[in-house]
């Protein structure tokens, strides 16, 4: 089965050429459009990965990543944080929130694929 | 009868002996073994007994019998008082580096050059007729022994030309030895070391004579003290000398022992010796029994010499106050005459150089200086090398004192005896007594009061002794001294206010004095001390609770400045001295630009008033500071005075709310500066984030293109058009940052018109007409026609109201959205509103909406997004307008903006009343 990708963001047309990518390259993607509805998504179902904007309406992408990794059922799911905020202390926060991957906007749609098929490919390891 | 000639050699032998002693003496202590002990300490202070005492006292006990012995029993009484009184003066001479008695009063009260100036005056007349006493004591013993004691006449002529050229020139020759050994140093801080031995050595060579003399009359003369009693007492004459009634009333021996008791604290001369001079306090201690010793001695045979001259001259033919000479003269004792006359020399000389040495001191610190200091044109502070001035100035002194004195005496002295002469010059320095007394125990004390006192005694000194003297020799009406000025009775010189059946000078002593202390009490009780006079009181009541509060300076001077200062006045090596740390071995060199620390600083002043007095070397100081002076003790020493506590505390506290205010303001903008910055760079990091957001998409559609040549013509269609899209997003940010930028720089280029609402508002409508179709959104307009016209850029105006039309469909409800919009005419403005039935906004982003990069738009994120920069520049545009925008809306009940525009005509009013 094509591995699961939670797509986290509120800005409709990233959301779709994120989604356009990704399914072109054989995934299945979901779409949550804030925080919270990315938590709901996460316990409806399991993504096996999480792309994950910073800035989102309630609750941000830093929150929805903590909470994540508190849970152990999600704790090992890989996290890939978007955001357009491009300062080095949020990187690092990001990181130390759990994020697997920081990626800065914009960004190029390889760059996406190469992490996300890294990220797939350690923890099916 | 002697030879002119070995007279004169005899003197000028004498006094050279005396200057090879001093110059001894000097070398010595520049070796750094210097002579004085308590000893010699005692033998100066001997300085006391001058020719008054030499030749005077039996001058007096051969008319008045005992009367001369009060004169010896006050000072032996104030030294018995040494601990209290004459140990606390040395100690703050020490402390406070005096140099005279000037400057001992005005240091005590706050350091003021009044008061200096005053003691000066004072003191210079009060003592011009005792150094006259001198020099006519010396000129008669001169005579005398050049004539004989039959036929020298003490009074001297009041012309004659031998006069003149006698006089004049032991005037002259004393003056050349006071300047000699007074103020041969250049450095005038040291003590007088070769001056106070040779006044020791003077003590020595006076005692030795009258003892002489003495033993010879008492002894040689008579066999023993018996045997001339008892033969004076069998002449009825000299018998009633010896009486009770000769001696005077109580009241004349009160007066004289009060008299005398101040003389020995108070004479410019005393203080010198005592207080000034002292190396040690130590030798106080020995002083203390010796030196009334010394008195005891020199008073043993006054009364033999007076008797036994009675008894030899019964026909009054020989000048009672010649008798020292004059009997060993009449016996043919020749050598022992000339013992006489060089121990009648050493009174006067000593008493002549120490007086003028202390008097040209103070009119030199206490007098010139100040006034040189002060007086801008010399630019006296920058001038080089001020030694040679300062000794110039002493030396001139001493001459003019002299030559005063001598002055005196020939004009004023023939009608005087020794003694009375004696007397009006204690009676006058006994004006300082209050001052000095009451300011070493009082500290209520205040200059005010000092000067006051010491104004009104001396005025009344010099009205009931100094005029009635000018009276009685000629130079005033003596119907002065039996009518009173102008007839006046009340005010009879000698009787003065109706107080008769006293002797002049307890008449004159009761005045003076009550007008003095009456005067300095009741003045100081009523006035208010400045800081610095609180402080000296203090340092000088309390000189022996421990080391005061040091005045210190509020401000700074260089080490370079002061150095310089020192220098001129103390020659460069003193300067560095004075400067090193005290008890370092190694001067270190002061470094120019450095600030010179407090401790440097007060020792800078107390070496400066070493030389110059602590007026005006707090005055020097003062000069080379850059900031104004006032010691943290000052301060504690006002908080002492309750008087003072109330408004000072008042002032303090107005000061530290002032301090606290500007504290808080300062950090008030402080943290409006860290907010600032704060906002700043949260504005880059959100323009970033808006400008990436547009990128983002336009850049991964692009590559989604790029990548996938073979994407179907609908769904290439729709990527591209999300390009577009974007990139018109990316452009209209872009725009409005710039905008706002320019609009908050105030650069903003207005291209205002007048214009008509209504035509704006529907050209607005119909710029969004198809954003309503597209949402469907019902929209209801009331903007009448003929509205007042207004006076804005229309462009501008117009961006406005699209903005919140597009924000009012894309917030309104979906569907059956709902938009209206209004205009009316509300006083002077124009209102336009429009109202949404959307969500509406919580009261707490009434204001949030309109800062940038602020939507309420985070529970909305179904509503497309803005650029967050719509109602921020809306804000600047109307603003811009002189109008105001806002926003009235509770939650669930939709939005209503609102924005007000002056009419142009109101506008024109408000321009045209601000143009008047």
């Amino acid at each position: 089965m094509n591995p699961s990708i939670l797509l986290v963001d509120d800005e409709p047309n990233i959301v779709l050429s994120l989604e356009v990518l990704l399914r072109g390259a054989g995934y299945h993607v979901r779409v949550a459009p804030d925080g919270e509805a990315a938590l709901q998504a996460c316990q409806d179902h399991k993504p096996d990965l999480i792309i994950l904007d910073v800035m989102l309406p309630r609750r941000d992408g830093y929150d929805v990543c903590r909470l994540l990794r508190e849970k152990a059922a999600w704790r090992s799911v890989p996290i890939i944080m978007l955001t357009a905020r491009g300062r080095d202390e949020e990187r690092e926060k990001g990181l130390a929130m759990g994020a697997d991957a920081y990626i800065t906007k914009p960004f190029s749609n390889r760059r996406i694929l190469e992490e996300v098929e890294a990220l797939l490919d350690s923890a099916w390891v | 009868m002697q030879g002119y000639g070995i007279i004169l050699l005899v003197a000028v032998g004498y006094l050279s002996l005396l200057f090879a002693v001093a110059y001894f003496a000097d070398k010595r202590a520049e070796q750094g073994r210097s002579l004085l002990n308590p000893y010699i300490y005692t033998l100066s202070i001997a300085v006391f007994c001058t020719s008054w005492t030499f030749y005077g006292s039996v001058g007096q006990a051969a008319t008045t019998g005992f009367s001369f012995l009060p004169t010896y029993l006050g000072p032996t009484l104030v030294f018995t008082l040494w601990w209290v009184l004459l140990r606390k003066m040395v100690r703050i001479g020490k402390a406070e580096r005096i140099t005279s008695i000037a400057d001992f009063i005005s240091s005590r009260y706050g350091k003021s050059t009044v008061t200096s100036g005053a003691v000066t005056v004072i003191a210079v007349v009060a003592i011009l007729p005792y150094i006259a006493l001198q020099l006519k004591a010396v000129y008669g013993s001169f005579i005398v022994m050049l004539q004989g004691a039959r036929n020298a006449e003490l009074q001297m002529p009041l012309d004659g030309l031998a006069f003149i050229d006698n006089a004049l020139l032991i005037t002259l020759l004393m003056a050349g030895f006071a300047i000699l050994f007074g103020t041969r140093h250049i450095d005038a801080s040291e003590h007088h070391e070769g001056m106070v031995t040779a006044v020791a050595f003077e003590s020595v060579v006076k005692l030795v004579a009258f003892l002489a003399v003495g033993i010879f009359v008492t002894f040689g003369l008579f066999n023993g003290f018996g045997d001339l009693f008892s033969q004076a007492q069998a002449v009825p004459e000299i018998a009633s000398v010896l009486s009770l009634d000769a001696m005077g009333t109580p009241f004349q021996w009160i007066t004289l022992m009060l008299l005398s008791m101040a003389a020995i604290i108070c004479l410019p001369r005393q203080f010198q010796v005592m207080v000034v001079e002292n190396v040690d306090e130590r030798h106080l201690k020995k002083a203390v029994w010796l030196f009334p010793l010394y008195l005891l001695a020199i008073n043993l045979f006054v009364m033999p010499i007076a008797l036994a001259g009675l008894l030899m001259f019964p026909d009054g033919g020989v000048n009672p106050d010649t008798f020292v000479l004059a009997v060993p003269l009449a016996e043919g004792q020749t050598l022992l005459a000339f013992l006489a006359f060089v121990g009648g020399l050493s009174a006067a000389t000593a008493m002549i150089i120490v007086e003028t040495v202390a008097l040209s001191t103070m009119i030199c610190n206490d007098l010139v200086m100040p006034v040189l200091l002060r007086w801008r044109a010399l630019r006296l502070n920058e001038r080089g090398d001020l030694t040679r001035l300062l000794l110039g100035i002493r030396r001139g002194s001493i001459l003019l004192i002299l030559l005063l004195s001598y002055l005196y005496v020939r004009n004023l002295g023939g009608s005087y005896t020794l003694v009375t002469i004696g007397l009006i010059s204690f009676a006058a320095a006994a004006q300082f007594a209050p001052a000095i007394v009451g300011g070493l125990f009082w500290k209520g004390g205040t200059r005010n009061g000092a000067l006051t006192g010491l104004l009104l005694g001396f005025f009344l000194w010099s009205y009931t002794l100094l005029l009635p003297s000018f009276a009685r020799s000629g130079w005033l009406p003596l119907e002065f001294i039996e009518a009173g000025p102008f007839g006046i009775e009340l005010l009879k010189p000698y009787a003065l206010f109706g107080l008769t059946g006293l002797d002049e000078l307890t008449h004159s002593l009761i005045w003076s004095m009550l007008g003095n202390i009456l005067g300095y009490v009741v003045v100081s009780a009523y006035d208010r001390p400045g800081a610095l006079e609180r402080i000296q009181a203090v340092r000088f009541v309390d000189v022996f609770a421990g080391p005061g509060g040091e005045v210190t300076w509020r401000g700074t001077a260089t080490q370079g400045d002061l150095q310089d200062l020192l220098g001129r006045f103390l020659g460069p090596a003193q300067a560095q001295r004075v400067l090193s740390e005290p008890g370092s071995r190694k001067p270190g060199v002061p470094s120019a630009n450095a600030d010179a620390d407090p401790a440097m600083l007060a020792r800078a002043e107390r070496a400066l008033a070493g030389v110059i007095g602590g007026a005006s070397a707090r005055v020097m100081v003062g000069s080379i500071m850059k900031g104004e002076r006032v010691g943290f003790d000052e301060v504690m020493q006002i908080l002492d005075e309750t008087s003072h506590v109330i408004s000072y505390s008042r002032q303090l506290e107005q000061k530290s709310r002032e301090l606290q205010e500007l504290t808080a303001e300062l950090r008030a903008a402080n943290e409006r500066l860290k907010e600032l910055d704060r906002l700043k760079d949260d504005f880059l990091a959100t323009v970033s984030h808006e400008l990436r957001t547009p990128l983002t998409a336009i850049r991964s559609f692009g590559e989604l293109l790029a990548d996938n040549p073979d994407t179907d013509a609908e769904q290439r269609a729709r990527f591209l058009d999300i390009i577009v899209k974007e990139s018109e997003r990316l452009t209209r940010l872009i725009n409005q940052i710039l905008d706002l930028a320019r609009m908050e720089a105030g650069r903003m280029d207005w291209e205002m018109s007048e214009v008509e609402p209504r035509t704006v508002v529907m050209d607005a409508l119909a710029a969004t007409a198809g954003l309503f179709d597209e949402r469907e959104v019902t929209l209801e307009v009331e903007v009448p026609e003929g509205l007042p016209l207004l006076r804005v850029d229309r462009d501008r105006l117009m961006q406005v109201i699209v903005n919140l039309l597009s924000n009012a469909v894309k917030f309104c409800r979906s569907p059956d959205g709902e938009v209206s919009v209004q205009a009316a005419l509300q006083g002077d403005s124009v209102v336009v509103s429009i109202r949404d039935n959307g969500p509406g906004i919580t009261p707490e982003d009434h204001e949030r909406i309109f800062e940038r990069f602020q939507q309420a738009g985070s529970t909305l994120s179904d509503k497309p997004k803005g650029t967050g920069l719509g109602l921020p520049i809306s804000r600047q545009i109307i603003e811009s307008f002189g109008g105001r925008i806002w926003v009235e809306s509770t939650p669930g009940a939709g939005a209503c903006f609102r924005f007000s525009l002056p009419t142009s005509e109101s506008e024109d009013a408000r321009q045209d009343s601000a143009a008047e």
